[in-house]
């Protein structure tokens, strides 16, 4: 695979990532050992911007898959395509990170089927290798090649969880939402606010994740505290940003919605 | 009589001569009566007025009509219109007319009130109707001529009506109104009671029709808000503030959960919700940040002081933490004005203590009495420090009451004008005791309540609504329902019955094989599969042709869709079941005793989770609803000896046990949830006439459950069901079994064809 291709998958700025506890030195260190690494979190805390910024950090290429119910194992090895001169094969994303030595990241990985999941064993254990039985091929892993994926154990059906033979060739790391000193200072910067205006976007959320499991599935993320307060900047007045922001998106529950709705009004007064 | 001055001015000599009136009494009062009405009327309407006062005067029911006429018509008329001038001289006549005489004065006497809450002509003459209706429904005859006997509840209602109007929009009264004449036409005593406000379902429907923010209807908001907001929780009970005349209930919390009204109305801009979420955020303010404390070494009136202080600290706490809590609380909270209260003659210690209470609230309070500033300053200073707690509290409490005080303090006539919060509780729990009481400890404490023998294992009545056709609605908690476990028989004699049909059984075990393999669910788009989609296979090849990539994933596979159904069954055991129809040799109840039992055996060989319930009922106040079989049993001895002692008796209310077996099947996992229903008859009781009304109820019923996503079969044995069954189960939710004597067999495959 040419340069080119390799620095299309490499960050080139920082990606801004306030972290949280200690995360940063024991990704550090599983990548050195190069374990493959599980993320688990609820949506929008900041799973997979903290990806980036470790891809960014160590200076490697980072190669990301969403995955979803449709994908099949030939979506990440690869396959043979017809062209004019017969078939090709062209490498699916596991195979360019294992060849090129990336960070492979599977985004919420419990939404692939679980047979599509099994692809990814060889290259979680002492082998790592791929083989790719249709070519006929087994590719041995790049040294810097780490696997990391991601799920979120909240609001996923029963059906849907990982088998334990994946699981446990995983090292993890659990986000939970930030604290409310740090997640105040990542709204500040991330939306470039005023510290008392995140403090209460802050509060908001933390009511809605109080409602968890009362009707409400997730609480409300960072990301939509930061949408919030964007739009606040567009000069949105603040509980029509909340409402529109934070509200709308996460409940259909008129009942939730109007507590929200009276929260936000009790803190923005 | 003695001779007063009644000089009339010779225009309201005219008027006089126009009534005609020859009670002597109204001389005194037609001069004022008339100067009053000149002021309002114009010409025409002083000729309706006067003209109306002479038929009310001669209907014949002495001086005192006439004088309510005159004296409140220009009262009425200036909140609705002259039109009302001749409406209501000929309601009286009307009214007159009928056996109902006596409530003539009542209700010349509601009018006014009326007139004041409802504000418009339309509205008026609503009230009028509704009023009328109902008498005409209640008023009873003997040969069904001529009525004869006067209404019974029209009195009652006609004494209601000022509270009626004060709780209940114009159609709610209506509403109320029409249910307890349709329901208690033929009982005079129990249509008393219910147009008193006595009775239970009086009050329930009036509870129904009322207006303003209903805690039932919140109650979930209120757990989120509690929840969310304040990471607390506790039950809510509610209390009723529609009856307790003599002292309002306040809110308040213990150790059994938090009593709030029933209902909140809008008031000074703050909706009922928001009224409901301050009363809680002060309750769970208390609970966050307060403790109790020793009350024995406090004054009534430093403890008074100290709850004062204390409810504003929390306050103070809880605005911290949601600014816009100030708002609501500033608006509810009442605004004495200060030197209103004259302290040489009365207690002033409320009122003084509101204002503190109220300037600590709102900074623009504008109070000038130096103690009061001084006070709300100190606490400020104090809150601002950090930290401040309850015995901060008491400290300021205690002085305040030691600066301020004045002999007047201690007067018996006490002053309460704008000194009730209404959102706060009580502070019951800011109080703990050293010693209980005065009294010596009684022996009554320790008595406990003795069980029944016979009740161990009754569960309390539940209760359930009922459908009316009539009127469309829900008659609350009508019937009761008890839940027994049904006493226990000789398991041998089910044994038998399976034996008996033994060669039944085995033919229904192939059936059972041949429903093993279910439901194949396609799993389209398969890169691998068993078997080529075509659609999508076309498509590849398109795609191909034109020089796309064509998408691989052209095949598909099944899989097997597990079988997940629960299943309830529920027998009816009227005294019907005794029968023996023609050309058998069984009674229904010995059948249908053979079909559960096949049901059943067929059922646990399928691994459905399966519960087995009978009913009867004697009456509304006793439906019976016996558990045979429940989910987590399995078809053993325990479950075969309880259906071996199934007996028939009684009748037939279906509704209330068909909601009942729903809520047990609702709390089951399943995908698919089916209610089977055995009987032999339509529903009926003994205690209803109208043969529509039970039906109409099952039939509700079964809209109720199809709702909650249950799906309600009846099998029924009565040949003339046809009559009747579509209506209740609709077009497909049923089957009539003509050859009882074949119902062993058809039960168990009419299950696996329901469920196939």
């Amino acid at each position: 695979m040419s340069d080119q291709d390799i620095k299309q998958y490499q960050i080139s700025e920082e990606p801004y990532y306030e972290s949280q506890e200690d995360e940063v030195a024991l990704y550090e260190a599983a990548y050195e050992a190069r374990l493959p690494v599980m993320i688990k979190g609820p949506t929008g805390c900041g799973k997979s911007r903290f990806i980036e910024h470790m891809a960014w950090k160590l200076g490697k290429p980072l190669i990301t898959v969403a995955c979803n119910e449709d994908m099949t194992a030939s979506d990440l090895v690869g396959r043979y395509l017809l062209d004019a001169n017969g078939t090709r094969w062209v490498d699916g994303p596991l195979t360019t990170a294992a060849r090129i030595g990336a960070i492979c990241y599977l985004d919420e990985v419990v939404e692939a089927r679980q047979d599509t999941t099994v692809v990814i064993h060889p290259l979680t254990d002492h082998r790592r290798n791929l083989p790719l039985d249709k070519k006929g091929e087994m590719i041995e892993a790049h040294t810097d090649f780490q696997l990391v994926i991601s799920y979120n154990p909240g609001y996923q059906s029963l059906m849907k969880d990982l088998k334990q033979s994946t699981k446990q060739r995983f090292s993890a790391l659990e986000f939970d939402y930030p604290s409310a000193s740090v997640e105040t200072s990542i709204v500040m910067k991330e939306a470039g606010t005023s510290e008392d205006i995140a403090q209460k976007l802050v509060k908001i959320a933390v009511t809605a994740r109080n409602l968890k499991g009362h009707g409400l599935d997730e609480g409300i993320s960072t990301r939509l505290l930061v949408y919030a307060a964007n739009l606040m900047n567009k000069g949105i007045e603040a509980k029509a940003a909340c409402r529109m922001a934070l509200v709308r998106p996460i409940t259909d529950d008129t009942d939730i919605r109007d507590t929200l709705d009276h929260a936000i009004d009790s803190i923005f007064a | 009589m003695t001779d007063i001055d009644i000089s009339l001015t010779p225009e309201q000599q005219v008027y006089r001569d126009q009534l005609k009136c020859g009670f002597k009494q109204l001389d005194a009062v037609f001069a004022d009566c008339m100067e009053e009405a000149e002021a309002v009327f114009s010409e025409q309407g002083i000729a309706d007025y006067l003209s109306g006062a002479s038929l009310v005067c001669m209907i014949g029911r002495g001086f005192e009509p006439v004088l309510i006429y005159l004296e409140e018509m220009p009262q009425i008329v200036q909140c609705t219109d002259e039109s009302m001038i001749k409406t209501i001289s000929q309601c009286v006549w009307d009214f007159s007319r009928t056996p109902n005489g006596k409530s003539i004065l009542p209700f010349l006497q509601s009018i006014p009130e009326a007139a004041r809450r409802l504000g418009s002509t339309e509205q008026l003459q609503h009230y009028i109707d509704v009023i009328f209706d109902m008498m005409k429904r209640t008023t009873r005859s003997i040969h069904g001529h001529v009525d004869t006997i006067p209404s019974d509840g029209l009195p009652e209602l006609l004494n209601q009506t000022t509270y009626l109007l004060h709780e209940l929009s114009i159609e709610g009264i209506k509403n109320w109104i029409d249910y307890g004449a349709d329901n208690y036409r033929n009982h005079p005593e129990r249509q008393k009671d219910y147009f008193s406000l006595q009775s239970a379902d009086s009050r329930a429907v009036f509870q129904r029709e009322r207006h303003g923010t209903l805690f039932t209807d919140n109650e979930r908001k209120l757990n989120l808000y509690m929840h969310g907001l304040w990471q607390d929780h506790d039950h809510f009970v509610p209390y009723s503030l529609g009856f307790d005349e003599l002292r309002k209930p306040k809110p308040y919390y213990d150790s059994l959960g938090i009593r709030v009204p029933d209902v909140y109305d809008d008031h000074a801009g703050i909706s009922g919700i928001n009224r409901y979420r301050a009363t809680i955020a002060h309750i769970a303010a208390h609970r966050r940040w307060g403790e109790a404390i020793w009350a024995d070494n406090f004054s009534p009136f430093q403890r008074i002081s100290i709850e004062v202080f204390e409810d504003s600290r929390i306050e103070y706490l809880a605005i911290q933490k949601y600014p816009g809590l100030r708002s609501i609380f500033q608006a509810l909270h009442p605004y004495p004005i200060e030197g209103s209260c004259d302290d040489v003659h009365s207690s002033c210690l409320l009122h003084r203590l509101a204002m503190i209470s109220y300037g600590l609230l709102n900074p623009e309070h504008g109070y000038k009495e130096s103690k009061i500033n001084e006070f709300i300053a100190r606490f400020h200073e104090i809150m601002e420090q950090g930290e401040a707690g309850i015995n901060d509290m008491v400290q300021l409490g205690i002085s305040y009451i030691a600066q301020s005080k004045q002999a007047s303090d201690s007067f018996p006539n006490i002053i309460f004008d704008n000194t009730v919060v209404d959102y706060r509780d009580d502070n019951r729990h800011l109080w703990k005791f050293i010693e209980e009481g005065d009294e010596e400890e009684s022996f009554d404490d320790k008595k406990e309540f003795e069980r029944d023998e016979h009740d161990v294992d009754k569960l309390p009545p539940r209760h359930y609504p009922e459908w009316d056709y009539n009127s469309k609605t829900y008659r609350p908690d009508w019937v009761s329902l008890y839940e027994t476990l049904h006493y226990k028989g000789d398991p041998e004699k089910i044994n038998q019955i399976l034996a008996k049909h033994d060669s039944l059984a085995k033919r229904l075990k192939k059936m059972l094989e041949l429903l093993k393999p279910q439901q194949m669910v396609r799993i389209r788009y398969q890169e691998e599969g068993s078997e080529l989609d075509l659609d999508v296979a076309i498509r590849s090849i398109i795609d191909f042709k034109s020089g796309h990539t064509p998408d691989p994933r052209i095949n598909m596979s099944h899989r097997n869709d597990g079988r997940d159904i629960a299943v309830m069954l529920l027998v009816d055991l009227s005294a019907s079941l005794h029968e023996v129809p023609e050309g058998c040799d069984q009674s229904i109840l010995e059948l249908s005793r053979e079909a559960v039992s096949l049901l059943a055996l067929t059922i646990e060989q399928l691994n459905d989770p399966f519960a087995i319930a009978g009913f009867h009922s004697d009456t509304r106040h006793n439906v019976r609803y016996l558990h045979i079989k429940g989910y987590s049993e399995h078809w053993d001895d325990e479950v075969k000896s309880r259906l071996s002692a199934m007996e028939a008796g009684y009748s037939t209310r279906m509704g209330a046990p068909i909601r009942h077996a729903a809520h047990y099947l609702e709390n089951q996992p399943a995908d698919k949830k089916l209610l089977l229903i055995l009987t032999d008859g339509e529903p009926a009781d003994i205690d209803v006439d109208d043969e529509h009304l039970l039906i109409e109820d099952t039939r509700k019923a079964v809209e109720e459950l199809s709702s909650k996503n249950i799906y309600t079969h009846c099998i029924s044995l009565d040949k003339k069901a046809d009559d009747y069954i579509g209506d209740i189960f609709g077009k497909n939710g049923y089957t009539v079994i003509d050859h009882v004597e074949k119902l062993p067999e058809k039960l168990p495959q009419l299950f696996m064809s329901l469920t196939k």
